[in-house]
């Protein structure tokens, strides 16, 4: 395990960032609700971020309507539409929506997929049973870093 | 209290505008009457209750399902409820337990607590917040000295029903003064708790956002008006706390149980959401 984790951090410093491995949900640095730093220096994999938005800790599309994934059925109309998201935001603000929604939009009703603390009976996914702590994220930071891969090609201009 | 934040409000209704170009937006409640039998006829829309800040209609849970989830309620003979409330029937005559009595030995017949439904949750005379269930259980220990009902049992939920549908019809009015007042600010301070990973509220999903899809559901204001409901899904009777504790486990929050002095409490408070509506027992809901 401690074997993998270096050779990780060694393959992340080997790709030229400056980060021994990804920072701490409450560690990450947000400039107006944007973070500029990529949470692991590996650029994301956008395929990866479009399954991610379908299903699982992401679900974005429960809430989001996205015409790129046509394909998949039933999108939510809970928050804005997502087609033409990386015309309206840089990847910096799209990471940090990604991360922790609440630092851009204040009280927002999305979740925060980056973050380990604050929560209010947190759960262990949908047991209904207690999380174990420590708490995970939601989405691991390489998720992350493939959901803001997928986002920045939601181009319409 | 302040006002949950909806920002995806404005977005939502500008998309809905949109869609209504393209086919039939979902959206809003539809606008179908609910005649039960062709004589009870059922209060789905009414004013908010005062105590309500955010909301000015209320809406029965029925006015947001499809038109072939709704004619399951037109008639009893299509009620997949009414079986189950059928056999509540004859366990109401049943003598079981040390004491040699059935429900009927007190209370003769079920039609002797029309009204009842309409009134609960209410606190009893030891201060105590009780719902249906808790009286049900009361008369089978205390006086049949029989065993309990377990809450989510199919027995438990029928009886529920059958004394439910005593009072079909009628309008709602639950207490929330007097003594039920501590119990309903408790009730409505979960009501607004932003519970679990997900962070969301009842609130969240069903006073800023009823009406707009999540995921493949059409979120209605989530009423209890019809509880105990036959769910399709699940095929069975489902018990109000069973949908609370259902609501907040996709949340991804540790819930409650059914049966908890917190869903009593919730109970009461939404119950109050819905004063005004009729009383829908047993409802169909998808
Ligand atoms: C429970 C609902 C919900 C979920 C789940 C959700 N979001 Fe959101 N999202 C919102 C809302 C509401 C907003 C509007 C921001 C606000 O609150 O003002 C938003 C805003 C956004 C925005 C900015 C939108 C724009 O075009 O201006 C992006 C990008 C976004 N979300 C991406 C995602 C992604 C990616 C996921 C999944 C990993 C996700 N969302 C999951 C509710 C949600
Ligand atoms: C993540 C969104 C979400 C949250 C949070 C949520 N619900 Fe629901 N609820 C739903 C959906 C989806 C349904 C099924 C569609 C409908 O009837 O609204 C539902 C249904 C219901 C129903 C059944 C209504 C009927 O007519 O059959 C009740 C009652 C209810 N919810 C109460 C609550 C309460 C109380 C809370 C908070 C403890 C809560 N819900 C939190 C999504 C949610």
């Amino acid at each position: 395990m401690k074997t993998t984790s270096l050779l990780v951090a060694a393959g992340v410093c080997l790709a030229g960032a400056a980060l021994a491995g990804p920072p701490a949900p409450s560690d990450v640095v947000y400039e107006d609700g944007a973070v500029a730093m990529s949470l692991t220096g590996v650029p994301g994999d956008p395929e990866n971020g479009r399954s991610i938005m379908n299903k699982g800790a992401g679900n974005c599309i429960a809430c989001h309507e996205v015409t790129a994934l046509a394909d998949l059925p039933f999108h939510g109309e809970i928050g804005p539409m997502l087609d033409g998201a990386a015309d309206r935001w840089t990847e910096a603000e799209l990471r940090g929506i990604v991360a922790n929604a609440k630092v851009m939009f204040p009280e927002s009703m999305m979740p925060s997929f980056y973050r380990t603390d604050g929560y209010i009976r947190p759960g262990d996914a949908y047991t209904g049973k207690a999380a174990p702590t420590p708490l995970e994220p939601l989405l691991t930071a390489q998720e992350i870093e493939d959901v803001v891969a997928f986002l920045m090609t939601l181009k319409e201009e | 209290m302040k006002k949950a934040y909806a920002p995806g409000l404005g977005t939502a209704t500008a998309l809905a505008a949109v869609l209504a170009l393209t086919g039939p937006a979902l959206g809003d409640p539809d606008d179908d009457a609910l005649v039960i039998n062709g004589e009870t006829e059922i209060i789905t829309e009414a004013p908010a209750p005062e105590h309500m800040e955010y909301i000015d209609t209320i809406y029965s849970g029925w006015r947001f399902r499809t038109d072939e989830t709704q004619a399951l309620e037109l008639d009893d003979f299509d009620n997949p409820a009414m079986l189950a409330v059928d056999a509540a029937i004859d366990m109401f005559g049943t003598v079981e337990g040390a004491a040699g009595e059935s429900c009927a030995s007190c209370h003769d017949d079920p039609e002797s607590f029309a009204g009842l439904a309409a009134h609960m949750p209410k606190v009893d005379e030891d201060g105590k917040l009780v719902v249906m269930e808790d009286l049900i259980n009361e008369c089978r220990t205390d006086r049949m000295q029989a065993d309990e009902w377990k809450w989510n049992s199919l027995d438990m939920q029928s009886m529920v029903a059958l004394i439910g549908l005593q009072s079909r019809g009628m309008p709602v009015d639950v207490a929330i003064d007097g003594p039920a007042a501590p119990y309903w600010e408790q009730g409505k301070e979960m009501y607004y708790t932003r519970y679990g990973k997900l962070e969301l509220s009842c609130a969240n999903c069903h006073e800023d956002n009823w009406g707009n899809m999540i995921r493949a559901d059409h979120l209605s204001q989530g009423q209890i008006t019809g509880f105990p409901v036959y769910r399709l899904k699940q095929a069975t009777l489902i018990s109000r706390h069973n949908r609370f504790k259902g609501c907040i486990r996709d949340t991804q929050a540790e819930t409650f149980k059914e049966g908890s002095d917190e869903f009593r409490a919730l109970e009461l408070y939404v119950a109050s959401r819905g004063n005004g509506l009729s009383v829908e027992t047993p409802a169909v809901r998808q």
